[in-house]
């Protein structure tokens, strides 16, 4: 096998990719929480970072279109492998018991995943496409809106006052954090590094990371539900 | 004809070096031009396979299983002797080679045993190269155990896996082979018979068990590494699938076989349960280096336990009978083999059996666990430890030794070893007579080749524990890959050997016409119920204990069993399909022919000695009354069978007299 | 407890090209001592003297070593108990009446050779491509003591080297992933000071073949490690993982 071809198409390299797309994708998750939660406590400061973040070209043309590219990559390896997977065994059990050795999360993040993908469909409806319109299309970079404010808390008390809304996003949460209380783990193990006395450590802060982060995204969202 | 061993002149510590110096070597440009044959994977086959093709030979090596790792030796557990002297306990290549031939009762060949004695550290050295992980202490050097009939240490193990460690580096060693494509593998292949070209062993008939394709494969040499013939008794340590055919198919075109009678009933097996009992599990002997074995004293308290009134736990230590301490103070629970089952069988003939069968001894562990605990207690500086925590700390100790083997017990049982004693009862393990070999481990028949459990000649009429993994890696690793060069030597010009000839069409013929009869047969019985019946006969009469009454009615009773099977017997399903029925069928057939021989051998030595005791010949009085009497003057020879017909009455016997210039023989004493 | 009588489903195929069914089968007086095999011994003994085709399954040393049975019994390899082969298994652990799904492992690298027999050569093909040291036997290799070895490391290696190569782990797969069993070969060597000179090109190889026969990717659902009759861990594949990411970088 030459290193080149091994890189990317081993069975396990492709498990690498998996997961340091993953990990990448976490830790996005974990900044965009942050500023998120920063609503909860400062509309201003969350005005300004997000100004920031929305404005700042490395932001912009730097890290947004590896963003991008990880997702997709995640998303498009996911049901290439899941696909392949099914492929590795044609005739199903006729009877199978699961459960008995393997968590529903593990099993199923293909579903969590589509799932979350087809969230991000309404997000990017909701916020990205808004938001790249006004600074690409009609190329209003000030992020302001017509008062001269800036525009980016009023956005999002405006799309969290919709219950069916918020009731969507909570819902998606609650798949985020099945699909993460598997991957976390998974993308260490993936990389090898679930071993040893790293292995609680690791399974401890997925458990508390894969419950915490999209639990904080639900708290934002009921906040402004309730608080506008 | 005149059995000739070969035994090389000289001093026996020099006979083996001197042997390899002087015997003729093929060119390695020549070896290319040679195929080999190889029955069997297992530890002697694998590891003869995988030297014979490093060394530059075409080996096509066969085996039934659906892969080389998973023949039989892959269930030893104990571990493998090798003359290390690691623990400096005074071990030495002449002490191994004394013990083996004394546990072995003074029937094995003294050359052959001082060889396996002198190789032995080799092996250990070579199975650690391969990356065989055997226990080590926290120096991180080698670990060993001591085992029944010895006074050192020098057993080698794995966990309880040992020979599924050593199987499993033989079979990488073949692996790297089969790689490098010299060693052609036929898996799911049996053989049906070998084929003779001019006096010489020249090819197998083998069957595809999968598509039921009958093949012809030539060679230059063929090697029968097909392991024991324990599955006679139905019920043995042996797997399912063991079988004679390879060993008992080259016996019929020539091959004698020597001493089939010599059957080793290992000690500590699982009782049986019942009726449907297909198999019987072995819990390893190392398992007595901390056991204790006893019966009750009394048998009200027999009939308390089997009754399920009482525990073996209620039993107060005055009223349990330690009986191998009893009557072997010296060796006490590590008496050899031989001696511990017959022992077992004595007390439950007497009717101290101890399971609802009667046939069951008990393996206590409680003084190691409280031995081991008192010992952990003091190392940690507890003083007046409670009795929970010294059985705690001591089951501790006891776990890591021997935790896979209580896991199986107690799967099996369902009973918790670690709490009650274990129930035990000796079981057919493994067979000391095969296939008489030479010193070159060349039978009868030129060119054909027998080692490990199928030959005959290392282990008398008793194997020690730990040997068996021994002699299967030493024939295959060190001594059949330099005397098979001597005989190849004559084969450079040979060249390929044709298979479109009389010879191969008639053994081809012979081999299609038997399946074509089982097919067809419209009987009424199934294989099963003929192999069950055999195997009442063989244990009932040709078992532990043995007399002429009983051997003679052994000998008529398979006979006219035999003749039923053939008569009677019901094959379903086709030839040409994977057919479980059909492969016992030919199997049954020959365990059919090969039982009447081991009952004829077993009536004619009249002599107890190593597993074979016949009830007419044991002491009469001294301190060794009722034991084994062995008849140095009249039974030190090897009884090498060979075959007439069907009938074991026309086997011609052979004898090989048997000369102790290096060991004084005694009478075995392990009082 | 008295003995019992059981509905069987098994699953019945004539050969590799059979489209293959569940057939139903009634046996009675089953003991709670009998192993499932021996069940399955007298299912079999009753199917020949009503004349018909008793059920192929592949099993040999019936104490649960050699690795050759191979039963996906009521959902899960080797049945409901741990820790054990299908050989291992007793009846004690069904109850009278029940219903039990008797299937063969389920793999595409698994073909069924008939009714519950398959064909796990791959894994013979993995080990040929890689699951060696290369080592001669000569006779003169240094003493076995001259190297010592932690016995931490060579407890976890033999940890590793118990697999039996059953291929529980690929039947319980929901992907029918190998992983368990190459990260075991692979890491029994990695453990080892032996196998360092050829650790590279081992596991570089041994993943290609095995990538090659058909087998799924690993998900981490740690099925395998559960099922496992040997308990090999999970930690065996996050060796291999690292082991073939050292081997590509060093090139």
């Amino acid at each position: 096998m030459s290193a080149s071809a091994s890189i990317f198409q081993s069975s396990i390299a492709k498990k690498y990719w998996m997961a340091i797309s993953g990990l990448f994708l976490m830790i996005f998750l974990l900044q965009h929480f942050a500023i998120n939660f920063l609503s909860v406590i400062s509309p201003d400061l969350f005005n300004e970072v997000s100004h920031f973040m929305g404005t700042n070209p490395l932001v912009q043309f730097g890290l947004q279109p590896v963003l991008m590219f990880g997702v997709i990559y995640h998303l498009a390896m996911g049901i290439r492998l899941d696909m392949q997977n099914r492929a590795a065994r044609p005739t199903k059990y006729a009877y199978e018991k699961p459960g008995e050795s393997s968590t529903w999360m593990s099993r199923n993040m293909i579903i969590t995943g589509l799932t979350i993908f087809a969230f991000l469909g309404l997000h990017f409806y909701d916020f990205w496409i808004p938001e790249i319109t006004t600074k690409y299309v009609a190329g209003d970079i000030s992020g302001l809106n017509a008062h001269g404010e800036y525009r980016y808390f009023e956005e999002l008390v405006h799309k969290m006052s919709d219950p069916i809304r918020v009731g969507i996003y909570c819902v998606s949460f609650v798949l985020l954090a099945l699909h993460l209380m598997h991957g976390f783990q998974s993308a260490f193990q993936s990389i090898g590094a679930r071993v040893g006395k790293y292995k609680n450590l690791i399974i401890g802060l997925g458990k508390a990371y894969a419950i915490a982060v999209p639990a904080g995204f639900i708290v934002i969202a009921l906040f402004h539900l309730i608080t506008h | 004809m005149k059995l000739d061993a070969k035994i090389p002149e000289g001093p026996i510590a020099e006979k083996w070096q001197k042997h390899k110096d002087k015997i003729n070597l093929v060119n390695p440009a020549n070896k290319r031009l040679i195929d080999v044959i190889v029955v069997g994977t297992g530890l002697a086959g694998g590891s003869a396979s995988a030297t014979l093709a490093e060394l530059g030979y075409n080996v096509k090596a066969f085996c039934y299983q659906d892969s080389p790792r998973r023949a039989h030796s892959i269930a030893a557990q104990g571990g493998i002797n090798a003359a290390k002297n690691y623990q400096g306990d005074g071990d030495s290549p002449y002490r191994l080679f004394y013990d083996t031939v004394k546990g072995g009762d003074y029937r094995s060949r003294e050359a052959n045993v001082y060889r396996l004695a002198e190789v032995s550290a080799n092996i250990i050295d070579q199975c650690v190269a391969q990356g065989v992980p055997f226990a080590r202490d926290y120096g991180g050097l080698l670990d060993n155990r001591s085992f029944g009939g010895v006074l050192v240490s020098r057993t080698f193990y794995a966990k309880g896996q040992t020979g599924q460690q050593l199987l499993l580096g033989a079979y990488s060693a073949m692996n790297r082979q089969i790689a490098r494509g010299k060693i052609e593998m036929f898996n799911r292949h049996e053989m049906l018979d070998v084929v003779i070209v001019d006096g010489k062993a020249r090819g197998i008939i083998a069957r595809n068990m999968v598509t039921g394709e009958i093949q012809r494969h030539s060679a230059h040499a063929v090697v029968i590494a097909s392991g024991g013939y324990g599955n006679v008794y139905f019920l043995s340590t042996n797997a399912m699938g063991s079988n004679a055919t390879a060993a008992w198919k080259i016996h019929k075109k020539g091959a004698f076989f020597a001493n089939p009678c010599f059957t080793q009933i290992h000690p500590t097996c699982i009782p049986r349960s019942g009726d449907y009992q297909s198999k019987l599990t072995l819990m390893s002997e190392s398992l007595r280096n901390d056991g204790r074995i006893w019966v009750p004293k009394n048998m009200d308290d027999v009939m308390a336990i089997r009754e399920g009134r009482k525990k073996p736990t209620d039993l107060a230590e005055e009223d349990r009978d330690y009986y191998l301490e009893r009557r072997y103070p010296a060796f006490g629970n590590l008496v050899p083999r031989d001696v511990a089952s017959r022992a077992a069988k004595e007390r439950c003939d007497a009717g101290y059996g101890v399971n609802a069968t009667g046939e069951a001894v008990y393996l206590d562990f409680a003084a190691a666990i409280e031995r081991y605990g008192k010992e952990q207690c003091k190392i940690h500086n507890i003083s007046n430890p409670s009795k929970a925590e010294i059985l705690s700390r001591g089951e501790k100790v006891v776990e890591s030794k021997y935790g896979n083997l209580f896991q199986m017990y107690e799967k099996i049982t369902a009973d918790n070893p670690y709490k009650t004693p274990m129930m035990i009862y000796p079981a057919t393990h493994y067979t000391m007579g095969g296939i008489w070999v030479d010193y070159n481990l060349m039978t009868t028949i030129e060119g054909c080749y027998a080692i490990g459990e199928a030959n005959f000649s290392d282990h008398g009429a008793n194997r020690l524990g730990a040997s068996a993994l021994m002699q299967g890696l030493a024939d295959g690793y060190f001594v059949l890959p330099y005397t098979i060069g001597d005989y190849l030597s004559h084969d450079i010009r040979t060249g390929a050997i044709p298979t479109d000839t009389k010879e191969f069409d008639e053994a081809e013929k012979a081999v299609k016409e038997r399946i074509e009869f089982f097919i067809n047969n419209s009987g009424s019985h199934s294989v099963d119920y003929f192999h069950k019946k055999l195997g009442k006969i063989m244990w009932d009469k040709v078992g532990m204990a043995r007399n002429e009454k009983g051997l003679n009615e052994a000998i008529e009773e398979i006979a006219e069993l035999r003749a039923q099977f053939w008569k009677e017997v019901k094959v379903t399903g086709k030839a040409n399909e994977i057919n479980p029925e059909l492969e016992k069928a030919g199997r049954v057939a020959d365990f059919l022919e090969l039982g009447e021989l081991f009952a004829r051998d077993a009536l004619e030595r009249n002599e107890s000695c190593g597993g074979h005791f016949r009830e007419e010949s044991v002491e009469l009085d001294g301190e060794q009354k009722g034991e084994a009497k062995r008849d140095d003057k009249n039974y030190a020879y090897v009884a090498a069978w060979e075959y007439k017909s069907e009938s074991a009455k026309d086997s011609v016997l052979h004898k090989e007299e048997l000369e102790f210039k290096d060991i004084e023989l005694k009478q075995r004493s392990y009082k | 407890m008295s003995n019992m009588n059981l509905t069987l489903k098994i699953w019945r195929q004539n050969g590799p090209d059979d489209k293959g069914k569940m057939v139903e089968y009634k046996v009675s007086d089953i003991s709670e001592h009998m192993s499932f095999l021996e069940m399955m011994d007298v299912l079999n003994e009753q199917l020949i003297a009503k004349g018909e085709d008793p059920v192929a399954f592949d099993h040999d040393c019936r104490e649960g070593i050699c690795g050759m049975c191979s039963m996906f019994i009521n959902g899960e390899a080797h049945g409901p108990d741990r820790a054990i082969t299908t050989c291992q298994l007793h009846m004690r652990t069904f109850n009278d009446g029940d219903t039990i799904y008797i299937e063969p492992w389920r793999a595409k690298a698994f073909p069924v050779i008939k009714d519950l027999m398959v064909d796990r050569s791959a894994f013979d093909r993995i080990q040929h491509a890689g699951g060696y040291i290369s080592v001669n036997t000569s006779g003169n290799t240094q003493d076995a003591n001259a190297l010592p070895i932690a016995k931490a490391a060579a407890d976890e290696a033999m940890d590793a080297a118990t697999c039996i190569g059953c291929g529980a782990c690929v039947a319980t797969c929901k992907n029918s992933s190998a992983m368990l069993f190459v990260g075991a070969k692979v890491s029994q060597y990695a453990l080892l000071p032996q196998g360092q000179v050829e650790a590279a090109e081992r596991v570089k190889n041994m993943v290609e073949q095995m990538d090659l026969e058909g087998f799924g990717n690993c998900t981490n659902t740690g099925a395998c490690e559960v099922e496992c009759p040997k308990g090999i861990s999970l930690e065996n594949i996050a060796r291999m993982n690292r082991e073939l990411f050292k081997s590509m970088v060093a090139g």
